[in-house]
């Protein structure tokens, strides 16, 4: 049985084709996905991602409890900022990536995939109740249902949400947010963040209050060439951008190294979870490294398919995401390639497409650079 | 939806244009709104020999990637290569200028399980 986000009848009403996403009915388009992709690159699209999962951690212990279970350094974190972030199992796997907003000196947000939103609580009560001497102040909580998720990306953003509330956004930079009235009434969390490579935000409403703000969007992105998005067009502007999916780029066995995240994981904080075992896979080395490719020849790379050396000779690694780029009007896809091969940008590889070794060559990524 | 009388259809959403013992070939404009954005189509060479029901080619769209299956048993004589530069033709006119191959009968008893326009609309509506 799916759930429906609040916006479920404005999806309807706007001719959204639902599919079952995480458990989630939602639309994977509404016109078209490449329309879709295209407004979101040129102007702006409005996205309902209120499937995604909404953890608060709250209490004197928080900060302590966090710096444990996650990987990136968020004690460094003032209030209003916001961070990307990884929760690891003890042996350095992703249970999943997310987004921790500080909302105060001891309060937290957790914003996490939806398909992973129980594993994810049940993860960090068990990690609050195995530790409960040390974490003695603290209080966790699955907030998913109350909150309705509407990010609203592109150059053009900005111009729409400044006509909903009297924040001031320009000092809200990438990465932060702030918490504020919109339509002079619903509490909102506005943050500058976003999954698509486009200067954005992303808000929080309570959840009834979604289909109010969805609309004043909508109505007031008109003029700006707003268009609402579904989850292919989300999914085609984050591969762009070389952005990981869970399921695809990461999984509970795959290291962050391999992933190219070491950036998020702060092995100079004190222990966290999975540190040592990330810390060892860096010392020596990974097994595999993730890489742009775009095609060369005519064809699709899709998750799963092999790669092999040019030579079609040895098969040398495996798309995890691949499709036609909206932006680029080519082939793209994102491989882990085993650390054997020498990885370098611009080296002729080969990708069996269903049976055939169809040449492609390793790309420098982000594929898409926005030009603003 | 728009389901020509002059065609027959398979159950996979081929539609068959049959003329004689030549069989022009495509996908029918419900396939190409369920599969959305066509951005890649793979179409067999000439000459190749089909049995009815044996995959032919595949159509790809943002998405997905789709199988075509041949709705009749016979030779590929010709295929439409203007769809490898512009895929999105079979979105725009499935019927017309996104046709995609013509199949030489061998075996005029393979059309015999096609449906027709009004028990292929029967069939997509049942789909829903």
């Amino acid at each position: 049985m799916s759930n429906k986000t609040a916006l479920y009848e404005e999806h309807q009403r706007l001719n959204g084709r639902l599919i079952d996403f995480g458990g989630w009915e939602l639309p994977v388009q509404y016109t078209g996905v490449i329309d879709e992709h295209l407004a979101c690159r040129n102007a702006v699209g409005l996205f309902d991602v209120s499937h995604m999962g909404e953890i608060s951690v709250n209490g004197k212990s928080a900060e302590a409890f966090l710096s444990y279970t996650l990987t990136n350094n968020i004690r460094s974190m003032p209030v209003g900022r916001a961070q990307y972030n990884l929760m690891c199992n003890h042996l350095g796997g992703v249970i999943d990536d997310l987004v921790v907003y500080r909302r105060g000196k001891t309060d937290f947000l957790l914003v996490v995939n939806a398909s992973n939103t129980d594993k994810d609580f049940n993860h960090i009560q068990n990690v609050a109740k195995t530790h409960s001497s040390s974490f003695t102040e603290l209080s966790i909580n699955n907030d998913s249902p109350k909150y309705t998720q509407i990010a609203i990306q592109g150059a053009k953003a900005v111009n729409i949400v400044k006509q909903v509330t009297n924040a001031n956004l320009e000092v809200i930079k990438n990465y932060w947010f702030c918490e504020e009235r919109v339509l002079n009434k619903i509490p909102a969390i506005i943050a500058r963040t976003g999954y698509t490579g486009e200067d954005g935000f992303e808000l929080y409403v309570p959840w009834e209050t979604g289909p109010e703000l969805w609309r004043a969007l909508l109505d007031i992105g008109n003029s700006f060439g707003i268009k609402p998005c579904g989850l292919g067009a989300r999914d085609t502007l984050r591969i762009e951008m070389k952005y990981p999916l869970y399921g695809h780029e990461i999984s509970d066995n795959t290291s962050p190294i391999d992933a190219g995240l070491a950036w998020v994981v702060a092995l100079d904080k004190d222990d966290f979870i999975g540190k040592s075992a990330i810390l060892k896979t860096k010392q020596n080395g990974p097994a595999r490294t993730l890489v742009g490719l775009t095609m060369i020849d005519r064809g699709i790379p899709r998750q799963g398919y092999a790669v092999f050396t040019d030579d079609g000779r040895e098969k040398i690694g495996e798309i995890t995401s691949g499709t036609m780029s909206p932006s680029l009007r080519q082939a793209i896809a994102i491989a882990y390639l085993n650390s054997s091969f020498k990885y370098a940008p611009g080296v002729k590889i080969a990708v069996d497409i269903r049976g055939i070794k169809i040449p492609a060559i390793t790309t420098p990524t982000p594929f898409y650079k926005r030009p603003y | 939806m728009d389901f020509p009388k002059n065609l027959k259809y398979t159950k996979d959403h081929e539609w068959a244009l049959v003329e004689g013992i030549v069989v022009t070939v495509g996908v029918t404009d419900h396939a190409q709104n369920a599969l959305g954005d066509i951005v890649y189509i793979d179409l067999p060479e000439t000459g190749k020999i089909l049995k009815s029901g044996d995959p032919f080619g595949v159509v790809e769209s943002i998405k997905a990637v789709s199988d075509l299956y041949s709705p009749a048993t016979g030779k590929v004589i010709d295929k439409n290569t203007r769809l490898a530069d512009d895929p999105s033709l079979v979105n725009k006119d499935p019927y017309k200028q996104a046709w995609m191959i013509k199949i030489e009968l061998t075996d005029k008893s393979s059309l015999e399980t096609l449906m027709d326009c009004e028990a292929y609309s029967k069939y997509v509506a049942s789909l829903k």
